[in-house]
């Protein structure tokens, strides 16, 4: 895959939610690009539509102005080439599926044969280190392997982009980092585009390539930060590195200016002044 | 304890059915109206040894299981059918609201007028009966499938028909259990009330036939059959359900994880 084409654009998206005498702006005006390959990542104070907005780019929802482009072509309803875990993995995925069926039903819709459906989903489940776990049913499993298996069935998928809302949120510290690792390895081997969201600082600098900073709701871009930590990390020594800490109090400082919604007060606050795009 | 709980069950019913026999013979009832215990047992062996006895049986079964199947299919169909056309659930609520506190058994001269004794008439009344509790539990069911499962399978471009199938029918499927467990107990007792009320070929005639004629032993052991046909059909409903449902919470219990 050629890095640095777009592969998703986000122009002006703007989100509004009216029901019942309430109208809420959700997402205000958002414009940001994921070049192809990237591993980006949101962040955000909590509650600032970062839901809301990966649901519009996955076209699950309808912006309410704006447009979302993958490769050029509008986002109308879920495009094939993109693949979605959820933050709640135990509904996501089927209790009355086996783990390997799971992972297959997305494919069945794809047309695809049988015999290069068994591959793939073997294949996905050897990626995630769940091969032992294809006939067990999913609430046999834990909850780290549980967002395993629904990686697993991201992957089976082949998407070009993978968007992830808030993955880890639910699973303890450790099998955390395990699932950190993981999602780094497999978009190192598999030149995916990733588009990670997270409400965890640390989480989004260890991660990703850029982290782009969301303002409180109603949305924009507080700030879109390059990643400049080495493409090797690991928890050990990449979080106790000097440039780590200084990308993630600079965040933290970003995300405590968006909550208090004054802008221009987080910029200068921030220093040393990071290599920003 | 399971082995306990078994031995108490089997003693509670040898207590019941000695009291059967000593209650009538110490003369504390008539004889005459309430035999004891042994002579409808004995009643019973006749019975099963007779050839119109199966004939009715098997029409009892053929009423019931006609009737229950028609009931499960069409009211599954409806349930889905309400629940995913858009605004249909809306304009039918209430009128199905009306419709279903309706006794079946207000409608036996209706199904008489229209059938007379004939298999037809048991079949709308087991079908009103029995429709009713399928339907219900399908539209709650249907109701309960998760937002999130049903963004997962749009999101993997699951169609209309593709996300009935897999999302939407397998987490109906504990509430249609349940519906057509009620539906089948309800069912056996319509179609019982129909042989029993307009004389349509049966069990219930057979009871009708063994009152006129004073048989009263024979009476009983009808009685009896027609109790352990209710017994079964729940245990059978039951089994059903576990194995269709090995992967729902309600069955499966808790996992070591």
């Amino acid at each position: 895959m050629v890095k640095g084409r777009s592969m998703l654009d986000v122009r002006g998206l703007r989100k509004v939610y009216e029901g019942s005498g309430r109208r809420i702006e959700a997402v205000r005006d958002l414009t940001f690009t994921v070049e192809a390959g990237e591993l980006v990542c949101l962040v955000g104070p909590s509650g600032c539509g970062k839901t809301t907005l990966l649901k519009c780019m996955g076209g699950l929802l309808t912006p309410t102005s704006g447009d979302v482009l993958l490769e050029e072509r509008r986002v109308t309803g879920p495009p094939p080439g993109m693949a979605f875990v959820f933050q709640e993995y135990g509904r996501s995925l089927f209790p009355w599926m086996r783990v390997a069926e799971n992972v297959e039903l997305p494919l069945k819709q794809k047309d695809l044969p049988r015999q290069r459906r068994r591959e793939l989903v073997r294949d996905a489940l050897e990626a995630v280190g769940l091969a032992d776990a294809a006939g067990a049913y999913p609430w046999q499993l834990s909850g780290g392997m549980q967002q395993r298996v629904a990686i697993a069935r991201a992957l089976a998928y082949e998407p070009q982009v993978l968007l992830m809302d808030e993955p880890f949120a639910a699973v303890d510290a450790q099998t955390r980092a395990d699932l950190e690792d993981l999602v780094r390895r497999l978009w190192q081997e598999r030149s995916m585009t990733i588009l990670f969201v997270t409400h965890d600082i640390d989480e989004a600098v260890y991660l990703g390539e850029r982290v782009i900073v969301l303002s409180a709701s109603p949305t924009v871009v507080q700030e879109q930060l390059k990643v400049d930590l080495p493409a090797e990390r690991d928890q050990l020594h990449t979080r106790v590195a000097p440039r780590f800490a200084e990308l993630r109090t600079h965040v933290y400082q970003q995300i405590q200016a968006a909550k208090r919604g004054s802008l221009r007060d987080g910029l200068t606050k921030s220093d040393p002044p990071p290599a920003t795009r | 304890m399971k082995g306990l709980n078994a031995v108490l069950g089997a003693a509670g019913l040898a207590v019941f059915l000695a009291l059967g026999e000593a209650v009538p013979r110490l003369g504390l009832v008539k004889e005459q109206y309430f035999p004891p215990t042994s002579r409808i047992a004995s009643a019973l062996a006749d019975e099963l040894g007779d050839g119109a006895f199966w004939s009715a049986l098997g029409d009892t079964l053929t009423g019931w299981a006609l009737g229950l199947a028609i009931a499960v299919v069409a009211g599954v169909v409806a349930g889905v059918l309400l629940s995913v056309v858009p605004y249909l659930r809306e304009a039918t609520a209430s009128t199905i609201e009306f419709l279903r506190p309706i006794p079946s058994v207000a409608l036996i001269p209706l199904a008489v007028l229209l059938y007379g004794t004939e298999l037809r008439s048991v079949l709308l009344l087991v079908v009103y009966a029995s429709f009713w509790q399928v339907l219900i539990q399908t539209l709650y069911g249907v109701q309960d499938v998760d937002p999130v499962a049903e963004e997962t399978a749009r999101s993997y471009g699951l169609g209309t028909w593709a996300r009935v199938r897999h999302v939407l029918w397998p987490t109906a499927l504990p509430y249609v259990m349940t519906g057509v467990r009620l539906a089948a107990a309800v069912a056996l007792i319509l179609a019982i009330t129909a042989e029993l009320v307009i004389g349509a070929p049966g069990l219930g005639q057979q009871i009708a036939v063994a009152q006129t004629s004073q048989a009263v032993p024979e009476m009983y052991a009808l009685v009896v059959v027609t109790g352990l046909l209710g017994l079964l059909v729940n245990v059978g409903a039951r089994t059903v359900e576990r194995r269709a449902l090995a992967w729902h919470q309600s069955v499966r219990g808790e996992v070591a994880v």
